[in-house]
């Protein structure tokens, strides 16, 4: 079963890279971006058919592993 | 004193440290990521790189390897753990130390030499330190050093903030901080202090003809405070 993860900066947690794409996009003359706020998407294929079970599994790694909680938020999706 | 520096594939700084550490006295052994156990030491240094090609975040891949477990099994028992750079980043990683070192706030990598002040002495890296400011070198993309304000509240509250970036005179403010780091913050401790994690390599200051000679200070302070 296929599980999706989204990580994302805590709001308020400065992201340097989703700013100079924010102010990239303005110079194209994309002027109604306000903001841009870049993340990480992960496809994790998990041998086990009970999607609650995967589901628990990737909630698991996501404290573990994939998101640093300092600074990240993740949603599975 | 007896070291070891763990070997990650993607560090880059750790024969440099060797070279440093044995040019000062230090028995010191290398030790491959993948070992289960840590010869006898003294002091276990996490040396700069790019472990693990930086991948995820970085310093996150090797804080899961199979050598940590021992790493901060020794840090919980006293030990000296040193991180340097991304030695720092891996420490973080682990939990050893509070925070995350982000992105630099301009998007560059930084190499240069700058000017840290040493904000506490009552450790055993920096006890009876001739002198408050050295100069050492930084190398990095991801230096800026970020906590939330409850952990910067008790990272000030334990003296747990061990240099901060600063000039030439000592002065801290944004021109002095070449990276965002919340506070200047080059290198913090853990609470019993005898982990620390910063961004500058002392061990590229080891030679008064090809840099400088503040890291020879670092390092010769730490084998006087074991002896």
């Amino acid at each position: 079963m296929k599980i999706k993860v989204i990580v994302t900066l805590k709001n308020g947690v400065l992201d340097p890279q989703g700013k100079a794409i924010q102010q990239t996009l303005n110079g194209m003359n994309f002027g109604n971006v306000e903001d841009v706020r870049q993340g990480k998407y992960f496809e994790i294929e998990v041998k086990e058919k009970d999607e609650k079970k995967a589901k628990s599994l990737v909630d698991d790694m996501c404290k573990k592993l994939l998101a640093n909680l300092v600074i990240e938020d993740y949603k599975i999706v | 004193m007896r070291s070891s520096v763990i070997i990650f594939p993607g560090s880059n700084c750790d024969r440099d440290m060797d070279v440093a550490l044995k040019k000062f006295g230090f028995k010191n052994q290398m030790v491959w990521h993948n070992d289960q156990s840590i010869p006898k030491s003294d002091l276990i240094v996490l040396p700069g790189g790019f472990s693990y090609g930086d991948y995820l975040r970085c310093g996150s891949i090797a804080s899961k390897s199979k050598i940590i477990k021992s790493v901060i099994d020794f840090a919980n028992s006293g030990g000296l753990v040193l991180g340097i750079c991304n030695g720092f980043q891996i420490l973080t990683e682990t939990g050893l130390l509070n925070g995350i070192l982000q992105q630099n706030k301009f998007l560059n990598f930084i190499c240069s030499n700058v000017f840290v002040k040493v904000k506490d002495k009552e450790n055993k890296y920096f006890k009876n330190l001739k002198k408050n400011l050295l100069e050492l070198h930084i190398a990095h993309n991801e230096g800026n050093y970020f906590c939330s304000d409850d952990e910067l509240k008790s990272l000030e509250d334990n003296s747990q903030i061990a240099v901060t970036y600063c000039g030439a005179d000592g002065t801290e403010n944004e021109t002095t901080n070449p990276n965002g780091a919340i506070k200047n913050i080059a290198g913090i401790f853990n609470k019993n202090k005898n982990v620390l994690g910063m961004m500058p390599h002392p061990e590229r200051m080891i030679d008064k003809y090809l840099s400088g000679e503040d890291g020879s200070l670092f390092f010769k302070n730490i084998l006087d405070n074991f002896k």
